[in-house]
């Protein structure tokens, strides 16, 4: 009952409570910035969802950046609706993991993550290379998300024809972020979950009594990366353009760090980990250029003091899928 | 009596060492049969290939005369030969009922995608598996330790805990990896005592690799002796303890340790 509470109070919150007091306080470049954190935690989801096998993993900017291209090309090029386009990128983003899933999800530890650090790399400069990419102009002036109607029924208005896009942004980031976030806390008390624990906990006796890792390593990074790639095509289309350095090495490492400072043995760790570290940044922005030493030192600090993450503190209501 | 598993003329080398050679020995359906020798025997290695955990150089092994060697571990379970580890290898911050419900992958009926969207069969599996692990728990005399994480438990109910994990596969047949290994005379009379009722009752063959030489005697129905990656003899307890090379083979080892 309390958790039910719990969801109710939060879905209030980020669907009435939160637009309400931004028109309020009239600071509507909040929902740009809340918007990006909704799609930051959908994308350190897919992360979090790779540490729960036990691999580190320092590459899904790669995969945002793969979302975020195929998106604007499918948009752009072949004249798709986004809509269409935002699902396509993200099973786009998820072949590519298994391809490249298969061979170094062999690898533990350090030496997955040193690898995985490199993809983000690799894809930009892929996409600097390619033609279809336009190279370092990248893809501009991406139109807006068009309308989506069932029998004259209006499901999604065109984002064009809206007086406030943003706060249209805000909602859809939204709905997809609750979506991912459910399905993930489904995903992780189903036997796919418990079969991961099993893995985290040792491959080789999970091996023993039938698991086939190797299969189920890939399946999750698959999914992983397909969080990846929607995050990343939702925010080409907000930003209507897409460049090599959309997502860099540098998020690849924040979509780790947000995981950590969450919480690895929550599912909800990614959602506030994203938010926490998003928002602490912005607020250290007064320190100028103590800045960045100001916000490593406090991470160095939370991460000796909290080393589970700030959802071991025990929020009521945000239970994880841990103990 | 049909021979459930054979093992053929397999060989293991790693670069220029051997540490198995031509080792050749059936098992019988619903016998013990242990696997001895002093350190360094290659008694885990030969384990590990009969399990698929490592691949032989030539040879094979079969299992009602279908190759199991060679192939990947998980295929080998599903199969029905399930090997057990030594009692650091355990789902460490899983309870003891958790980790027997998790090992029951093999008798999951509903795919994947099934668990996540709660189909009926699903949902049946779930309670088939709890339904199973209780009773596991009740036949191995666990239920006070069932709620237990299991890195808080004492190395004895480690043991017993992955020889659980083991059957809660529903094996045919069970390869136990030193069960008796670092345990007292109690202790070793309790495991001697589950590892023949997991036998008796529940029909599993029992394959298993140890070096305490009292409670091999005592619950296999046959030993097969290694030395120095050879096999150096097979038989009956009693006709293993009046063999001259086994004799010599574990006093050579003794003098082998002084001598160091």
């Amino acid at each position: 009952m309390i958790q039910w509470a719990g969801v109710a109070v939060f879905l209030l919150a980020i669907f009435i409570a939160i637009p309400g007091f931004v028109a309020a306080s009239g600071r509507s470049d909040l929902y740009y910035t809340l918007t990006s954190v909704a799609l930051l935690s959908i994308a350190s989801a897919g992360v979090w969802l790779t540490f729960y096998i036990g691999r580190i993993n320092i590459g899904q900017g790669a995969f945002a950046l793969i979302g975020a291209y195929v998106s604007a090309i499918l948009v752009t090029k072949a004249g798709i609706s986004f809509w269409l386009s935002l699902p396509l990128a993200g099973l786009f983003a998820a072949g590519v993991a298994v391809l490249i899933g298969l061979p170094i999800l062999r690898l533990r530890g350090v030496y997955f993550a040193m690898i995985s650090l490199v993809l983000t790399q690799v894809v930009t400069l892929t996409a600097l290379a390619l033609p279809i990419t336009n190279g370092a102009k990248g893809i501009t002036s991406i139109p807006l998300p068009g309308g989506v109607s069932i029998f004259g029924l209006t499901l999604i208005p065109d984002f064009a024809t809206l007086e406030n896009p943003r706060l249209a942004f805000y909602y859809a980031a939204s709905v997809l972020m609750v979506l991912t976030f459910a399905a993930m806390y489904r995903l992780v008390n189903s036997r796919l979950g418990h079969l991961c624990r099993s893995m985290q906990q040792n491959e080789e006796l999970a091996s023993s009594i039938g698991v086939n890792i190797s299969y189920i390593r890939v399946i999750v990074f698959s999914i992983s990366s397909f969080l990846g790639g929607i995050g990343g095509a939702m925010f080409g289309s907000i930003a209507q353009s897409v460049y090599p350095s959309s997502f860099q090495v540098a998020d690849s490492v924040n979509f780790m760090l947000n995981c950590f400072l969450g919480g690895l043995g929550y599912v909800f760790g990614p959602m506030l980990g994203t938010l926490v570290l998003y928002f602490g940044w912005d607020l250290l922005f007064e320190l100028g250029r103590f800045q960045l030493l100001a916000y490593s030192s406090l991470l160095i600090i939370l991460m000796l003091f909290l080393p589970n993450g700030l959802l071991s503190l025990r929020l009521p209501g945000k239970k994880g899928a841990d103990k | 009596m049909s021979h459930l598993l054979e093992v053929r003329h397999v060989t293991k080398k790693f670069g220029g060492l051997t540490a198995n050679s031509n080792i050749s020995f059936n098992v019988n359906e619903n016998e013990i049969l242990s696997v001895i020798g002093p350190n360094g025997a290659g008694k885990s290695t030969l384990f590990k290939m009969i399990s698929s955990f490592l691949p032989t150089t030539t040879g094979e092994v079969l299992y009602k005369g279908e190759r199991i060697s060679n192939l990947k571990p998980h295929v080998v379970a599903r199969k029905g030969v399930v090997r057990t580890f030594q009692e650091t290898t355990i789902f460490k911050s899983m309870t003891v009922r958790e980790s027997i419900i998790v090992a029951q992958h093999l008798r999951a009926r509903a795919s994947l995608a099934g668990y996540f969207w709660g189909t009926k069969t699903a949902h049946e599996d779930v309670a088939s598996f709890g339904q199973y692990a209780d009773d596991l728990i009740e036949f191995l005399g666990m239920t006070e330790i069932a709620n237990e994480q299991a890195s808080n438990l004492p190395q004895g109910n480690l043991r017993a805990l992955g020889i659980a994990i083991g059957l809660a596969t529903d094996p045919k047949v069970l390869l136990l990896d030193e069960p008796f290994a670092g345990m007292n005379h109690d202790e070793t009379m309790k495991m001697v005592n589950l590892v023949r009722k997991v036998r008796d009752d529940r029909g599993v063959t029992v394959l298993l690799v140890e070096h305490d030489m009292p409670a091999v005697m005592n619950i296999s129905d046959r030993i097969v002796v290694l030395n120095f990656g050879e096999m150096i003899a097979e038989g009956t307890p009693a006709e293993i303890q009046n063999n001259e090379k086994v004799i010599e083979a574990y006093l050579g080892s003794a003098d082998d340790e002084i001598g160091i």
